[in-house]
This record gives structure tokens, sequence and C-alpha cells, in this order.
């Protein structure tokens, strides 16, 4: 299958402000209950959602009309702790989030949208307040995330963002699904499992 | 050269080096469950492809099944959705399935190890965050996301980056009423909820040493709530003492060339590590969490400190300077791949033995596999839980996460033996967790409130053995 290759995403953004913000908090657990992705998306954040909206309607950016068809989200420290579960990337991406800028991700989620094809890519604290702030005051703001040059651009400034080499290249060169890569050299993995004991046998 | 375990086991997994840069790495066990894997297995059909090493996977049931009534099919129809699904997809794929009627299902943590599926040196992988459980034998085992799954099904290999190691050096002796997961909380406390990112944990140092195996598995399965996705102990003669007689491990001969290899994993004495850590064993005191991550924790006798963030405080209801001894509490939950095994609840009936749980709260009991249970029924614990007003129930993930019919409602507060206590995470948006060691959730129930085990009711806590 050939996957497509991700250098730029571009468009309106979706700001997520906190740290460690869990995976129980994107996606409650009591959403899991199915045997498919399909339809995560209209629970995307929605404890929170409903707390902020209960003090004040519209009040989260995931339930406020103005971020609708952000592709770009924004967010802070440690996004994506907490549970592995792969539905709170699948909720994002389903929502139209097509890339994530933010101070720092937790490893599985990081691992869970690469193999998405949706970049997590890293930008400084003051960065993050920079676009945040943008976005806030000004929803319609344009902001593209370029992993060519690692930038992300906003309608008035570029900042530099960070993003592990084995990571981008995938992106770069379409490898982002695994799968394909780890078959292809099936006869050295049958090698491996004969050379450890307990697979092959004392 | 001296090497880590993780360096050694890693190395000894490595298939190639991938054009990505990335390592892949075979996988030597890997566990499944209904929540993670029906996408996986959904994917996997529409490439066409099979199960690479079918006899490599392993799975059971925990997340979705009641406690309560577990014939089928069950009364909730997605849960028994979700258990056929994994029932074809075994079937369909030879793979073994741990179910109801085997007398083993329960928390993939817990019976991995039980049934001597968990082996030292192995690399494991499971569509779930805790696998980190698994380091206390010495195995590099992490938790993937679902097309992670997919990728270990198909070929049996992940796409990897090497973590760096922390060695975490725990010396000194525990004083009685502080246990594992007190360790841990404080271990997370200091390095933070994200403190461990990049690494792996390998805990080393007297106490750990002298530590049974079912603590060593409390310790490592927090690894994650600390940011680092592996954790592990190096095996030990009480390791491999464990794993004698099990069903999946290896038996006679085998089994002494099997020790033989477990030990030659082990880091060698003078090993690099990226970072060190020591901690003074006998400073630790019980420990609770006031907040809504599990860094956020104070000893029980403690002040929430000044600078406690406002948001979580405002969510749990608490203040700053306050102690938390004295909240009272709603629920009380014994259970979860951190402290559902055997001696969890010994410890916490011995406490209970002759107590009756206060008026007000609900009190459960959930047995992290169905060979717990029945341990703890030969020895009668379960009369001694019943008798004081607890309920015991079947196997399962039940409240740490909420998936059945086990729940908060509304604001209630929840003294819990889990291990997260994120927002909504026991089922109610805004139920508030209380995290601590189940001889903590055992005082609490009877009291009716947060009291510090070491001055409950006159029972002398125990030394953790
Ligand atoms: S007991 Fe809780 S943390 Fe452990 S596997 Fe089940 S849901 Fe996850």
């Amino acid at each position: 299958m050939p996957l497509e290759r991700i250098h730029r995403i571009s468009g309106t953004g979706l700001p997520i402000r906190g740290e460690n913000i869990d995976t129980d908090r994107i996606i409650p657990a009591r959403f899991l209950k199915s045997v498919s992705f399909d339809g995560l998306e209209t629970h995307l954040f929605e404890d929170d959602c409903r707390e902020a909206d209960g003090r004040e309607p519209n009040s989260h950016p995931a339930s406020n009309p103005a971020f609708f068809g952000a592709t770009v989200m924004l967010v802070n420290e440690n996004f994506g702790c907490g549970s592995s579960r792969e539905h709170a990337p699948q909720a994002i991406r389903r929502r139209g989030i097509r890339a994530i800028v933010g101070e720092s991700f937790s490893e599985i989620f990081f691992g869970n949208s690469v193999a998405l094809g949706m970049p997590c890519v890293s930008a400084a604290p003051e960065t993050m307040q920079a676009l945040m702030t943008a976005v806030e005051n000004e929803p319609s703001t344009e902001l593209v995330v370029d992993l060519d040059v690692m930038t992300v651009h906003s309608n008035w400034a570029t900042y530099p963002i960070t993003l592990p080499a084995p990571a981008r290249d995938a992106f770069l060169s379409g490898t982002w699904d695994a799968t394909g890569l780890l078959l292809a050299d099936f006869e050295q993995v049958r090698a491996v499992a004969d050379r450890l004991p307990y697979v092959s046998g004392w | 050269m001296a090497s880590t375990l993780f360096q050694k086991v890693w190395d000894a997994h490595t298939v190639r080096r991938l054009p990505t840069g990335q390592t892949q790495l075979f996988i030597g066990l890997h566990l499944i469950h209904e929540v993670t894997s029906p996408q996986a297995f959904d994917m996997l059909r529409a490439r066409g492809s099979r199960v690479a090493f079918p006899d490599r996977t392993i799975a059971t049931v925990d997340h979705i099944v009641p406690t309560s009534d577990q014939r089928r099919p069950f009364i909730d129809v997605q849960a028994e959705a979700m258990l056929s699904s994994l029932e074809r997809n075994c079937r369909e794929h030879g793979i073994h399935l741990v179910d109801l009627n085997s007398g083993h299902q329960g928390i993939v943590h817990v019976i991995g190890p039980e049934l001597g599926l968990t082996q030292p040196g192995m690399t494991i992988a499971c569509g779930d965050s805790h696998t980190s459980t698994h380091g206390a034998f010495g195995a590099i085992a992490f938790g993937i996301g679902t097309s992670q799954v997919r990728d270990v099904l198909a070929s049996q290999c992940l796409a990897m980056e090497p973590l760096k190691v922390r060695r975490i050096e725990v010396s000194g002796r525990l004083q009685g009423g502080v246990y594992a997961k007190d360790v841990i909380l404080t271990i997370i406390r200091r390095l933070g909820v994200n403190g461990g990112v990049g690494y792996a944990y390998e805990y080393a140092g007297d106490t750990i040493d002298a530590m049974s195996m079912d603590e060593r598995m409390t310790i490592c399965n927090m690894s994650i709530e600390g940011g680092a996705r592996a954790g592990y102990v190096n095996p030990d003669q009480k390791t491999f003492d464990y794993l004698q007689a099990r069903r999946f491990a290896p038996h006679g001969d085998d089994f002494e060339r099997a020790v033989q290899w477990w030990r030659s994993v082990a880091s060698d004495a003078g090993a690099g590590y990226d970072d060190r850590v020591v901690l003074d064993a006998a400073a630790i005191r019980p420990t609770v969490t006031w907040g809504i991550n599990p860094g956020e924790s104070v000893s029980v006798d403690e002040p929430i400190p000044s600078n406690a963030d406002a948001d979580a405080l405002a969510f749990m209801g608490l203040s700053r300077g306050q102690t938390l001894s004295g909240t009272p509490i709603d629920v009380a939950f014994i259970g979860s791949c951190t402290n559902g095994r055997l001696s969890d609840l010994r410890e916490a009936a011995r406490l209970v033995r002759g107590n009756r749980v206060a008026a007000r709260v609900k009190a459960l009991v959930v047995p992290g596999s169905q060979s717990v249970r029945a341990a703890a029924e030969r020895e009668g614990l379960d009369r001694v839980f019943t008798e004081a007003g607890f309920e015991w129930r079947g196997a399962g993930c039940s409240m740490c996460l909420a998936m059945n019919n086990d729940r908060l409602d509304g604001t209630q507060v929840c003294a819990s033996s889990s291990n997260r206590n994120f927002k909504g995470r026991q089922g109610s948006p805004t139920g508030r967790t209380l995290l601590m060691s189940p001889a903590m959730v055992a005082a609490a129930a009877i009291a009716g409130e947060v009291v510090d085990v070491r001055q409950f009711n006159g029972v002398e806590a125990g030394v953790a053995s």
C-alpha cells in the first residue's frame, strides 16, 4: 500500500491548553466499548467540554464553533500521557486534525500518531504561548507546519520545530505505516527467532 | 564490555536497522485483550495478512468483563460484542485465549506472570500501557497502540527507538505500613509524571532486592505513570523460584538451562547508565494522591504543598495546607494490575479482620485473576472481606477504569489501590480518586476516611516482606 508522503500541513488551529493532558481526558474509557474506531471524534474531550461548557457555553475550544475545521492542534507539555489507547489519536485524527504542535508528548501517544500519519512536532514553550494566543485571538489564523524546513509558521512569524529524525524520515518518505517495512525482510525475523532460546527451544 | 539488561535484551532482539533509522525489534511475547485488539485484526484483514507467529500471542479478557454476573451472553451488549470479537479473532488466527472458563482468566498483567508466560530476557508488548509490569521479571516490556498491535500480529516485530536507562536505587528498610505502592508513588512524585520520558527505569538497591515478585510488579507497573515506557528489575533467585513449575515456564532440564540464560541477561556490575537516582527507603511514608495525576501526592500526614495546582485541587475539593488524613471517602476499591494480587489481598484482609466497613462506604475487592480469587478463597480471605461488608467480586479491571458496571457516581471520592487518578478515570466525569496502597484502602474503608495505616485501630501494620 503506497502511503502519502507528508511534507506540509496547513490550516487553522485548535488550541488545547494544559499540561499532562492524559488520554482518558482526550477520550474517556466508556467510549472505548466498541470493536471499531468509528464515531470516536464525536466524543473528543467530551468530559472536559462538559465541565468547561457548564461554566460558560463554548468555553472549551473543542466545542467552540470558532475552531471547527481546524487541522493543526496546539498543546503544551506531556500531551497524551497515561493509557496507551490509540483511540485518543484516532479521535483527534478523525476530527480532522492532521498535525499537532506542542511542547512535548508522551512516547506512546507520539508513536501511535506516527502510525496514523499525524506528526506530533515539538516547539519551545514561548512558541506555543505565541501560537495559542494568536489562534485564540483570531481563530482564522492560518498555520503551516513544514517538515522540510522544520518550522511552524503563523500569519506573522516563523518558529523552529523539532521531530526525531526517524519519524521525520518516515513522514517524508511515506513509510509511516511500519507494517510494510517490518515484513520486508522476514527471513531475518525468523533468524532472530531461531537465535532466541525461549523461542527456538532450550 | 559491561552492559545493562536493557542493552543485552535489545541487542538480542534486534532484527535490523530500518531505513527510517529505527530498530526493528523482535517481540518475544505479545499479549492481547478485548479493547485494543479488534481494530488491529481488522487492519490485518484489510491488508490480507495473517498472524506471523500465532503461538507467541496470548489473549485474555479483562477490561470489560462484569465482575458480578459473568454468565454469557453478558447483559451489557457492547461488552458481549467485544468478547465475541476477541473469541472470533483468536479462533480464526489460532491464538490461545485464556477465557472465563479457563480458571486462569484475569488482568493481562496479572496472568502473564502467574502462568509463567512472562520470563527474564524477553521483549514483551501489549496494547496496554501497564505492560511495564512484566519488567519485574527482567523483561523489556512496554505498552503499544493498536496500529502497533497490528504490526506485531503481522510481523512479530515493532519499529522502535532505543530508550536511555535510568538506574533508580532504593536502599534501606521500609517502615511498617509502608509498601511497594508508596515507594513507586514517591519515585513518581520526585521525578515527575514525565520525568521518565525517553527512559527505561532499572529499579535496584537492597530495598528492591528484598521485595517479593508481587511487590516488584507493583513498582514496575507504575513506571509508565512516571513517563517511563518500561521499567525492570534484574532477575535473581526470587525470580527463578517464582517461575519454577509455572505452566508456560520451562520445565526439567530446560529450566536449568533457562536459568543460566536468565542470569546472563542481568545488568553487569560496572554497566554504564544514562542517569542514576538514589532514594532512602526509610524516609518513605504512606503516600496518597491529592490531585489528578499520579505525581500529585503527599505522605498521609503531610500538608498539601503551598504550590499545589489550583485547578486540580478545585476538582478534588481539597486545599493547600490540608493533610489528607481525615478526608471522608465514599468508595473503597481494592484491585487492579497494580495491587490485585494475593499478597495485596492478604495484607488488606489482615487489617480488615474483625472490623466493619463504615456505614456509608461502598467497598469492593476485585481479585486480579481467577487464580488469585481461588487462592484467596482457599485461605478464607473472601469471608474476612464479606463479613466486614466488602463485596467480593470476579476477576477483572473493574473500577480501575470503569468499563464495566463498577463506577463512581457524581463527585464520589474513592480510596483506590489502582494506578490512575485522572479526571473521569473511575467512570464519573466528576468522580475523585485517591491512590494509595491496598492496606491504606482497607483502613480507609473501615474508618470511612483516609487514615494513617501505621496508627490504624491498634493493628500494627506489617512490614513489607
Ligand atoms: S487494571 Fe486498570 S490499569 Fe491495569 S490493565 Fe486493567 S484497566 Fe489497565
